[in-house]
């Protein structure tokens, strides 16, 4: 990996503007409640970045910011810039995100249950207009990267295992066309072997098939495996970023995500009150 | 015994008595019930899209029928007629998307039904300022005289409304089933989200979806029209079609159907053979009851979409 890594960054560097350019926004749901302060990161052509932190730290929020899914629940981005390849996009519906090649796969699959595993990879092709035989070359290099499904694909999407859903929404995403996923939680709810399969082909589409990914994971240690880059979030704010093996090496990621702690085993109460007194912000 | 031979017993000697006039029976409830299908289909179109129970459905047939009868009072040609018509429901269901769907976005679906109530007035309101409340009549030049199969009467409007009805569903199983739109409606029927973000634009399913309900109530308001002249009573029809819903299921076209000539049958049946028990005029309450026993056994219906459950 290291090799392509480190070509793909040169590639990366050489283009001036990034993929994908948050600057700086805010996000105020409900006219109300602000959930993100001020969160700027960088996605670049054929990388793979890493959004961490814990529940409620807004990396969803981040998400559905640049997919524009937030403003069906009711969240606006208030203050800030979304650019994709150096044009804004803040204001741009969904769909108008999905032709331009940016596609979300929603946290907890959200596979359509009553529609068959293939119907579903098929709505994903919704807005392409390139014809049918290429909508079905794209479907074979689903089934290529996900065998399981051809294997399902006549069943109710509601039926399949938690696995499959997660297969079929990341199919669905591919079936767009889309050169940038935005992929949130994948890892949820399912078995760490299953999670090993899916970040492999999900590496597997960014080497082989130039499509570049913003993860949003909750599990620090497989996602700082696969991407080269991570932000850190925390309450709505961007603390700390750089590059996966840098921050893997870092002392208190290792403290606070990772869980390893170069102190040995300590008290119960000892760690509550380090951790209570030792935030970023 | 007195009672147990009134219910149990002497309806079926009667059926078993003239095998053709039960036929006959069950025709008439047949096509009766073609007709609550027509407007039970409405109901289904958008309680699948956009899981709203569109309680104005009622009053879009009352509004489609006057429509089309002010537009034909004033000398347009039918087919014309008909064609404006469809324009207007069209430009309805965009008024509705920008003005009613879109505010309420990610609402609870009881704030949208509330919302229908809302249109329902605007509907019945609308209706008639614009073409007044007189009872019209409405003559598209469906015959209507009866004539005899096999010793069994029929009547020939009810024939046209069924074979109508049958088309009608044919093309939106086909619309449904087969092409990327139609797959795109079931997707935002299933999870809105999801839909969205797979560059789906709900605006557009929802316009399509309120558009094809408009043609559907365009339909059952010739037909009902047709049949009981147009008239402010048309709206009550639409809560016919709530047993047929219950019956059918709130998510299935084919359920709209088989629900709606389930019901149109086992009203004509109850109303000749059990009614005189009753002392007459069951016809009115008696789907009720059956919808009511029936959400008992089968709450989504005979058709209605299983309630996936993942254990």
């Amino acid at each position: 990996m290291s090799s392509q890594t480190a070509e793909k960054l040169e590639t990366g560097a050489a283009t001036a503007a990034p993929l994908l350019n948050v600057n700086n926004i805010e996000v105020i749901y409900d006219h109300v409640i602000l959930v993100l302060k001020g969160v700027s990161l960088q996605l670049q052509k054929g990388g793979i970045a890493a959004l961490l932190g814990a529940n409620g730290a807004g990396k969803t929020t981040t998400l559905k910011a640049i997919s524009n899914l937030l403003r069906a629940e009711r969240g606006e981005v208030t203050k800030g810039s979304i650019e994709v390849m150096g044009e804004r996009v803040d204001q741009e519906t969904p769909n108008e995100l999905v032709k331009r090649g940016v596609i979300q796969v929603m946290e907890g699959r959200h596979c359509f249950e009553h529609l068959t595993v293939e119907e579903n990879l098929l709505t994903g092709s919704y807005t392409r207009r390139d014809g049918r035989a290429a909508v079905n070359e794209s479907l074979e290099k689903v089934y290529h990267y996900f065998p399981r499904l051809k294997e399902r694909r006549t069943s109710l999407a509601g039926y399949t295992s938690g696995g499959e859903q997660q297969m079929t929404a990341i199919g669905r995403a591919l079936m767009a066309n889309p050169h940038t996923i935005l992929l949130d939680e994948p890892s949820m709810g399912l078995a760490p072997q299953l999670v090993e399969e899916i970040f492999e082909i999900v590496r597997d589409l960014n080497v082989k098939e130039g499509v570049s990914i913003l993860l949003a994971e909750q599990n620090t240690m497989v996602a700082l495996r696969f991407a080269e880059y991570g932000y850190i979030l925390e309450n709505g704010r961007v603390v700390m970023d750089g590059e996966a093996a840098s921050l893997r090496e870092n002392e208190d990621v290792k403290e606070f995500y990772l869980g390893l702690s170069t102190g040995g085993r300590k008290s119960f109460r000892d760690v509550k009150h380090y951790r209570r007194r030792k935030r970023w912000l | 015994m007195e009672v147990l031979n009134t219910f149990l017993i002497a309806p079926f000697l009667d059926m078993a008595d003239s095998p053709i006039f039960l036929l006959e029976v069950v025709i008439g409830g047949l096509m009766a019930g073609v007709m609550y299908s027509l407007v039970a289909l409405g109901f289904v179109l958008i309680y699948k899209a956009s899981g709203v129970f569109n309680y104005a459905q009622g009053a879009m047939v009352l509004f489609a029928a006057l429509t089309l009868v002010g537009l034909m009072e004033n000398h347009v040609p039918i087919i014309v007629a008909i064609i404006l018509t469809m324009a207007v429901m069209v430009g309805v269901a965009m008024l509705i998307e920008r003005y009613m769907l879109r505010p309420l976005v990610n609402q609870a679906q009881i704030i949208l039904f509330m919302a229908c109530i809302g249109l329902n007035f605007v509907f019945e309101g609308a209706g008639q300022i614009a073409w007044g409340s007189n009872v019209k009549k409405l003559d598209i030049g469906i015959p209507e005289n009866s004539f005899e199969i096999g010793g069994v009467l029929l009547n020939a409007f009810d024939l046209t409304a069924a074979i109508t009805a049958a088309i009608l569903v044919a093309f939106l199983a086909v619309f449904f089933q087969k092409t990327a739109i139609g797959r795109a409606l079931r997707a935002v029927a299933d999870d809105h989200q999801a839909a969205l973000s797979v560059g789906i634009p709900l605006k557009t399913i929802w316009v399509i979806v309120w558009s094809v309900s408009g043609f559907v109530a365009l339909v059952a308001g010739i037909m009902w029209g047709g049949k009981a002249g147009v008239q402010f009573s048309l709206v009550l029809i639409a809560l016919k079609a709530l047993p047929v819903l219950i019956l059918g299921g709130f998510e299935s076209v084919p359920g709209a159907i088989i629900g709606g000539l389930l019901i149109g049958v086992f009203e004509k049946v109850s109303e000749v053979y059990w009614g005189p028990a009753f002392g007459g005029a069951i016809e009115g309450w008696f789907a009720y009851m059956a919808a009511l026993v029936f959400l008992m056994f089968r709450p989504q219906g005979l058709f209605g979409e299983k309630i996936i459950e993942r254990v």
